[in-house]
């Protein structure tokens, strides 16, 4: 799993690459994290691209930044979802909390 | 019901297996000739289990996961996943969408989304003695 990440003036993106477990979200949501407090976003965005297999660990990472843009009064978007990942996303119902983008 | 296929393995309760299991289960599935879609719903279903089996049953200790996949007739499934840890005191209770014993980022959404992706599951748990989860899906003949 890798994680290259992007920002711009109130807006962090972050691309997701791999394989989401329980083994692998824990380096990826360090990173995320590491950035959001040096930034203090409006906006997170997740990007799910290049992201090949995801299971309810995978939910925890979105939920947990989720109340971390909550904490900033920010919004989180997650982005281009494969059918796969779109499955387990509404059976967690992310996609009421957050906003799907494609 | 007639097995026309067995495939057993057995493996730390390390992380870092739980991706080579799912791919392992995947693999030996792959021979039914399964959709795209059905390879996930495997994959994210065996991934739950052997998570649990590492965060859950073993989590003071190191032990062993057993996995067993069989190919009945009919091109039915049938996956199970053994664990000789903790066990779960109220199965009710632990397959209630949200709910969790552990802290951190768990969703307490394992079991929802195992019961979600296969046709069945059943689980039976001792205190003290393990957790055996056992899945079926039906794939649809091609
Ligand atoms: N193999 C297992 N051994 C012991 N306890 C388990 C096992 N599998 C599940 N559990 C219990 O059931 C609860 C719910 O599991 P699950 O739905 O996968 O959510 P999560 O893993 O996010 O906690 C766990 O928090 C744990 O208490
Ligand atoms: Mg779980």
């Amino acid at each position: 799993m890798q994680c290259r990440i992007e920002s711009s003036g109130n807006i962090i993106t972050a691309y997701l690459d791999g394989e989401i477990d329980h083994h692998t979200a824990k380096d990826v949501r360090e990173k995320i994290d590491a950035q959001i407090m040096a930034q203090s976003p409006e906006l997170l965005v997740l990007d799910f691209r290049d992201v090949t297999f995801m299971d309810s660990s995978g939910i925890g990472l979105v939920m947990g930044r989720y109340k971390q843009m909550q904490l900033l009064s920010g919004q989180l978007h997650i982005s281009n979802l494969s059918p796969h990942i779109k499955k387990v996303m509404q059976l967690a119902g992310m996609d009421r909390l957050a906003t799907i983008k494609n | 019901m007639k097995i026309l296929n067995q495939f057993k393995m057995e493996l730390l309760a390390r992380s870092s297996n739980e991706s080579f299991s799912r791919v392992a289960v995947a693999a030996f599935v792959s021979q039914l000739d399964p959709t795209i879609e059905e390879i996930s719903d495997i994959k994210t279903a065996v991934s739950e289990a052997v998570t649990n089996c590492i965060v859950h049953a073993y989590k003071e200790q190191l032990g062993y996961i057993y996995i067993t996949v069989r190919i009945l007739q009919g091109n039915k499934v049938s996956i199970k996943i053994k664990d000789k840890g903790c066990g779960i005191a109220d199965i009710k209770q632990a397959m209630e969408p949200l709910f969790t014993t552990a802290g951190g980022e768990r969703a307490g959404l394992g079991f929802a989304v195992m019961q979600s992706f296969m046709d069945k599951i059943y689980v039976k748990s001792q205190v003290g003695k393990g957790t055996t989860v056992i899945f079926h899906k039906q794939l649809k003949s091609r």
